[in-house]
């Protein structure tokens, strides 16, 4: 007990967190003007950002008995959600009118599934991946359902039913790691892995399944092919904010648990890393090709980013899959790429959907031929927007190209050129959707005169978020830096 | 060595289009005029570097101006600019025309801040693909390109503008696709993205693909580009509902790209698998001159025929680039300049006349030369420099380039294939004399009665092109003394 309440300032960041969305809820109950709510909110994470900030330099600890892990890896993540959380606070401003008897609750629970990803990042043992799994997932399916309208209820309760199936499955694939290796732990388990009398994973039925189940069960997180069919419906009926918050956070820290899952606890040997990293880039070609192909025939905006950020999530399981392929060999290959590949991604999905809440709101629809003209109704959203889908084509001067060519290149280098190759013919693709969203909002004449209002906070979010992306794209090296430094610490 | 003159050159236009963002949206005077003063002032600047650039014989080979700064350390990338023999005229040719292109749009009326903050960017980017020594810096500014060409074809554009522009950004996007994985194969082989080491570096080390395959990943980009037969037909779409302005860059600097990179990362990087590819290229070569020329003389939409008429002309680029002499390589860099001026002129005029009848069907048209006396000389110029007339740049480039072939050991059958592509130059003298008849001659039609000559601006403009002409054509060792330093270390590597 003790040495738990000796470990709870590692655990800084989260408590912060934690505390924050309590009080943002008893304070609910007691003030008329909900704007105090978001700078509470706003607040909180800020504090949780500064102490992330603050145990960067500290060295890598295991707490609470192994159950979580104080790494750069982790921190690096906390820090991602945490200012994607934020944002996406700051940019619901124009859209809370919606509900508005909800405020309170609606920052609580952003802020509590935030709780719930940076623990998840930081889980060392299947017991706490499992458990702050569902403590993000459970204020997700909330979030999603918070319109209370008829879409809104349909998509959660997709997403909640899915999710549920999803994270059955991971329980059972767990199940059987641990009936393989009778650990729960990860290092325990790679190294009872690693003890097998064998030397291919079909010697070992179970722990065969075992893995398949595991990624099956992430694969739902981070939308990969085949589990990728709620996206769309859900993207479509959540409350725009909460889609934002749903295609970036929860896909940063799908991403991270699973490079973590993978790479602990079936990193070693090499044999076992280099057949799922196969496996991994067999999917990652899928999920793109699927992606991007499907979403050449969308009209509804928020549909199209859907597919869209299923196809994204193609390109970073090429990151994922160069981890699997070069493990025993490089440390770092894949690993920084994948994160580097993440911050852009955040910040340019982040923006696109800002600059979408601002203008379906006020227009009241999300058909992309209603957002004709839109760089006359408003030049400044449209402009962001504009910039952002330039940035997931991955074309210059944005994060999206540098993120693009840093992935590939990584993955080239380990003998995955056919998938590159797939990838970047998935790029030329993707031009064609992305593009078109840029041509209604340039050519052709808006359907009325009446310019589209943005909150200030709203602007601030779009505009944090396109300067990030420039900067991204213009000066990586200090990027690339963090994001090297953050995975140094998977030594073998 | 770091002097900074290459990164103000690049810089100019874009300070530019940050001053024009600011302006207000109906002072289009201020807007005008600071476009036109920042591309000038990046004209002033090329030609004060080609006046200082060092023409010794000991400067063969070396790259001038050169900056070198680190920009992403963990994969080795620089910002690194440099011009050669190469490259120099290229960057000339672009900060002339994207003076010229300011001028020549001097008239647009539909959004014009938007215009020429695109028009601005445009510049830049071929700048810095003609400038850049690092791969991934090459590979940003040659993707950079593809934004303000989108949106100037498809908003200002005409006829099928939103299908012609898309067009063009799907070829190019498939052909950057196939080069960025060429760039990281080699890459991995080199472990350098420095464009002046990664040939020495190829010949030694252990390639992680085939390095025919390499050559061919990164040649699909420069062959869409150029555009190489089969390649090509994006370019009429893009070039006919193009805005003029657009269409006098994509013709005279832009397709230049694709010659520039073919010399620059295939010949002199691949100098062996060049040599077993260059029959088959320089088949395609012919068959881009002949077909691009048989095509040409059944248009009848003005814009169209000149479009096509570059097809042509850039098939004589590639054979002079594959018939790997020293005399052909410099006759296709003399092209490409040559080219670039001659073919934006045309389209200079074909917009001048269109601009004044609002009529480019060749059948409709006629009998314009008694109205427009300084329009119909100066077509009749360029015109008559693009079926390669002695004294103007067209003769010299095209001449040289053919000499070069004809004389080349390294293409079996060289003599062959130059005696074919000189066809070419009697189909042009077809299409040209045909069109400027049909346009100028003939009977005066009622209609064009009382149509205006150029005004002020437009000659200004138009006789710039004339001069460079005449220049280049009496004097051509005024590139070609340049030129040559860049081609002489290439034929070290060919070794021939």
């Amino acid at each position: 007990m003790k040495m738990i309440i000796a470990e709870l300032p590692l655990l800084a960041p989260e408590l912060a967190v934690l505390v924050f969305a309590l009080l943002v809820i008893l304070v609910d109950l007691f003030v008329k003007q909900k704007k105090v709510l978001v700078g509470l909110s706003l607040f909180g994470l800020a504090v949780s950002i500064g102490l992330t900030v603050s145990l960067w330099g500290a060295p890598t600890v295991d707490i609470f008995f192994g159950m979580l892990a104080v790494d750069r890896f982790a921190l690096f993540f906390k820090l991602l959600l945490a200012i994607a959380a934020g944002l996406v606070i700051l940019a619901s401003q124009d859209y809370v009118s919606k509900f508005n008897r909800f405020q309170g609750e609606y920052y609580a629970l952003v802020m509590i599934s935030a709780l719930g990803m940076m623990l998840l990042t930081a889980a060392t043992d299947l017991i706490s991946v499992y458990v702050s799994l569902e403590l993000s997932g459970i204020s997700l399916y909330v979030l999603v359902t918070f319109l209370k309208d008829k879409k809104s209820t349909e998509s959660g309760l997709k997403y909640l039913l899915l999710g549920a199936v999803a994270s059955a499955v991971l329980l059972y694939g767990m199940a059987f790691v641990y009936g393989t290796t009778g650990h729960t732990c990860m290092v325990c388990v790679s190294d009872m892995i690693e003890s097998l009398p064998i030397t291919s994973i079909v010697q070992n039925p179970a722990l065969l399944i075992g893995i398949i189940l595991i990624i099956a069960g992430f694969g739902f997180k981070i939308a990969s092919f085949p589990f990728q069919m709620w996206v769309p419906d859900v993207y479509e009926g959540a409350p725009t904010p909460v889609t934002a918050y749903l295609s970036v956070a929860s896909k940063a820290a799908g991403f991270a648990v699973i490079t973590r899952v993978m790479l602990v606890l079936f990193g070693q040997p090499s044999w076992l890393s280099a057949d799922w990293g196969m496996i991994i880039a067999v999917l990652s070609a899928i999920t793109m090709t699927f992606g991007n192909v499907v979403a050449l025939m969308q009209n509804n905006i928020k549909r199209l980013l859907g597919y869209s950020s299923i196809a994204q999530a193609g390109y970073l399981m090429v990151g994922l899959a160069t981890v699997g392929m070069a493990s025993s060999a490089d440390l770092i290959a894949g690993r920084s790429e994948l994160m580097f590949f993440l911050m852009s991604y955040a910040a340019t999905n982040l923006g696109a959907f800002f600059a979408i809440i601002a203008i379906t709101n006020k227009i009241n629809s999300d058909e992309i031929n209603d957002f004709t003209g839109m760089i006359k109704r408003a030049p400044l959203l449209a402009l962001g927007l504009s910039f952002c889908l330039i940035s997931l084509i991955g074309l210059p001067p944005t994060g999206g190209l540098i993120a693009k060519i840093y992935i590939f290149s990584s993955a080239v280098q380990n003998n995955l050129i056919w998938l590159v190759i797939i990838a970047v013919i998935n790029s030329v693709i993707s031009a064609f959707y992305y593009l078109r969203v840029v041509k209604v909002m340039w050519v052709g004449e808006p359907a009325s005169k009446e310019k589209i209002p943005s909150s200030i906070a709203l602007r601030i979010a779009l505009g944090i978020c396109c300067v990030a992306v420039f900067l991204l794209g213009v000066i990586p090296g200090g990027f690339v830096g963090i994001a090297e430094a953050a995975v140094k610490i998977f030594g073998s | 060595m770091n002097s900074y003159y290459l990164t103000t050159i690049l810089a100019l236009p874009v300070i530019g289009l940050i001053i024009i963002a600011l302006l207000p949206r109906d002072n289009v005077k201020a807007i005008k005029f600071t476009a036109l003063g920042f591309t000038l002032a990046s004209f002033a600047l090329s030609i004060a570097v080609f006046c200082l650039f060092d023409r010794s014989a000991s400067a063969a080979g070396v790259m001038q101006f050169e900056e070198n700064l680190p920009w992403i350390p963990a994969i080795n990338c620089h910002y690194h600019l440099g011009v050669d023999g190469l490259s120099m005229p290229l960057v000339i040719l672009m900060t002339f025309l994207g003076f010229l292109s300011v001028l020549i749009s001097w008239k647009v009326q539909l959004r014009p801040r938007e215009y020429f903050i695109w028009l601005l960017l445009l510049e830049t980017s071929i700048l810095g693909v003609f400038c850049s020594l690092d791969l991934v810096l090459f590979f940003l500014f040659w993707e950079l390109e593809l934004i303000p060409m989108y949106f100037l074809i498809s908003i200002w554009g005409s006829g099928r503008k939103e299908y012609s522009s898309i067009k063009y950004v799907i070829y190019t996007l498939i052909g950057s696709a196939m080069m960025l994985a060429g760039i990281l194969t080699v890459y991995f082989t080199t472990g350098s993205f420095n464009m002046l080491e990664i040939g020495g570096m190829l010949a030694i080390a252990a390639p992680v693909i085939p390095l025919a395959g390499m050559f061919f990943l990164l040649f699909i980009g420069f062959a869409i580009k150029l555009p190489m037969f089969p390649f090509h037909t994006w370019l009429p779409d893009a070039h006919t509902d193009a805005p003029t302005a657009v269409s006098v860059i994509l013709a005279g600097a832009l397709l230049k790209m694709g010659g520039y990179g073919m010399i620059r990362l295939c010949v002199s990087v691949l100098p062996d698998i060049a040599r077993q590819a260059a029959p088959i290229l320089a088949a395609l070569a012919i068959i881009g001159v002949l077909y691009g020329a048989a095509v040409t003389m059944r248009q009848t939409d003005l814009k169209r025929l000149i479009a096509y008429s570059s097809v042509s002309h850039m098939g004589y680029v590639l054979l002079g680039i594959f018939a790997l002499t020293e005399i052909s390589l410099t006759g296709a860099a003399l092209q490409m300049f040559s080219h670039g001026i001659i073919t934006g002129l045309l389209f200079a005029m074909v917009g001048l006349v269109y601009e004044k009848t609002h009529e480019r069907n060749l059948n409709v048209l006629g009998g314009l030369a008694r109205q427009m006396p300084v329009i119909v000389a100066v077509f009749s110029i360029a015109g008559l420099a693009s079926l390669g007339l002695p004294g103007t740049s067209g003769f010299a480039a095209e001449f040289i380039t053919f000499i070069g072939s004809f004389s080349s050991t390294a293409l079996p059958a060289a003599k062959i294939y130059t005696l074919l592509g000189v066809f070419g130059i009697v189909f042009t003298a077809g299409y040209i004399l045909w069109m400027l008849q049909k346009v100028f001659y003939g009977p005066p039609k009622d209609k064009y009665k009382g149509v205006p000559d150029a005004d002020n601006v437009e000659k200004v403009s138009i006789f710039c092109f004339v001069a460079v002409i005449m220049l280049v054509g009496i004097y051509p060792a005024i590139l070609t003394n340049v030129i040559k330093l860049g081609i002489e270390p290439i034929m070290r590597l060919i070794g021939s």
